[in-house]
């Protein structure tokens, strides 16, 4: 199966995490809030597929390039 | 005679009855839609207080008497026309909140895309089409030019600039100024939805800026400094307290002072200047078709900066290898960060994958440094 790597695309904090592994999400759904630049930013799903990983806990602190989650499609 | 005897019912007139329900109506959108609380709950505030008559918040004394109504030209005598005339009309609220915005601003995306400081240049042709039809239907050459730096989409230069231009507008535009900061999110998406098509709000740009080294930020105010009041003199009070405020946060030793002026200092000044600008809209001085006419066109300046800005980002899309979304130049009005975020909502709903924040905030902040400099040009030639 295809696999999609969500990135973190911009320094800040995971306020929330949305999705665990093994949930059904579709194109445009939350996957969880980042803040930055005192923003809640959402990263959304940018497939239709199942969570297959969720690397980030809520209040992790995240740079540009590490993976947010794995989404099978 | 006796205070016991003086309610202000008797001095209360259908226009003060006007003025609270549009303060209560200021305090509705801070508090029940969260637009630009910390603007809009003191500026509502305030002006419910100053239509309570009697007050005496904006007393003046003029030749030995005491107005109730602020006068320019007057010795302040009540609490809000001290804050009003030392805060504002001396111009330190304004000039010292331009330090605490650049003790949070981060110019690395402006650093790592110099490119988009054209995109905030770009957005400022709203300011000058504003003034030239303020021109036009009749307003003199001072009152157009505060009138079209709304366009620009920053409180404290149109208060700077209408203050030194045309004091006796000060309320309007000010309000005007801050009101449609609080729109943004209302007005922008429908101006750049019509000026582009669906693919091109997909259009994907790399998350990744380059890294801008710790040398380049702290360069960058100090150098930045010296560049724009050497080019344009009369912009030096706005960012020359912008650039400290910026070298304050980048230097990396005074990260007290910084944190200051990001945080307490700009809290302090927003409460004065909210309830200083809510303070001169009291009826009389409000409810006159000068004001709304300079409602009017202040949209007007605005939504031309927002079109000029994503015209211009096409333009620069016929010349740059590497395209651009074009929202991105509808940032380059210079409400931070509001008008960032527009661009960041806008792309990431037609392309999931997109995350435009940072490359809009090159522009957005370029906004800033542009409509300050776009006041300093306006106060030079006619100041």
């Amino acid at each position: 199966m295809p696999q999609e790597i969500i990135e973190v695309p911009i320094t800040g904090k995971i306020l929330s995490v949305n999705v665990k592994p093994g949930d059904k999400v579709k194109e445009g759904d939350i996957l969880c809030i980042l803040e930055s630049m005192k923003m809640e930013n959402p990263i959304l799903a940018p497939v239709d597929g199942t969570i297959s990983q969720v690397v980030v806990n809520a209040d992790q602190v995240v740079s540009p390039g590490e993976t947010i989650a794995t989404i099978e499609h | 005679m006796f205070g016991l005897f003086e309610s202000g019912f008797a001095s209360f007139t259908w226009g003060n009855g006007v003025m609270l329900v549009i303060g209560g109506l200021l305090l509705y959108l801070g508090i029940v839609k969260k637009m630009e609380p910390l603007l809009l709950v003191p500026i509502g505030f305030g002006v419910l207080l100053i239509n309570l008559p009697l007050g005496g918040l904006m007393e003046t004394i003029v030749e030995g008497n005491v107005v109730e109504a602020y006068a320019i030209g007057g010795e302040p005598a009540g609490l809000l026309s001290r804050i009003f005339y030392y805060g504002l009309v001396w111009e330190i609220v304004p000039c010292l909140i331009f330090l605490g915005l650049g003790a949070m601003t981060d110019f690395g995306p402006v650093i790592a895309n110099p490119k988009t400081l054209i995109l905030g240049a770009g957005a400022q042709f709203g300011v000058y089409a504003a003034f030239f039809i303020a021109l036009a239907i009749g307003f003199n050459i001072n009152e157009a030019a505060s009138i079209g730096i709304i366009g620009g989409a920053d409180g404290p230069t149109t208060i700077f600039l209408t203050n030194r231009l045309a004091p006796t507008l000060i309320g309007a535009t000010a309000v005007s100024a801050y009101t449609y900061m609080a729109m943004v999110p209302i007005i922008q998406p429908p101006i750049i939805k019509a000026l582009t098509t669906k693919e091109e709000r997909a259009m994907y740009m790399k998350p990744q800026l380059r890294p801008v080294s710790k040398l380049e930020k702290v360069l960058f105010p100090i150098i930045g400094a010296i560049i724009i009041i050497l080019l344009v003199p009369k912009s030096a009070p706005l960012i020359g307290m912008f650039t400290l405020g910026n070298l304050l946060k980048e230097s990396g030793v005074t990260d007290r002072l910084a944190n200051t002026a990001a945080n307490a200092l700009i809290d302090i000044l927003t409460i004065l200047l909210g309830i200083a600008v809510g303070a001169f809209m009291s009826a009389a001085s409000f409810l006159r078709a000068e004001t709304l006419m300079i409602f009017g066109l202040g949209i007007a300046a605005f939504a031309a900066s927002t079109f000029f800005g994503v015209i211009l980002a096409k333009l620069m899309n016929l010349f740059l290898k590497e395209k651009i979304n074009p929202m991105i130049g509808a940032a380059g009005v210079s409400a931070v960060p509001m008008a960032a975020r527009v661009v960041q909502r806008m792309g990431q709903k037609a392309n999931p994958r997109n995350f435009l924040l940072m490359h809009a905030m090159g522009p957005n902040i370029a906004g800033v440094i542009g409509t300050a400099t776009a006041a300093g040009i306006f106060l030079g030639m006619l100041g």
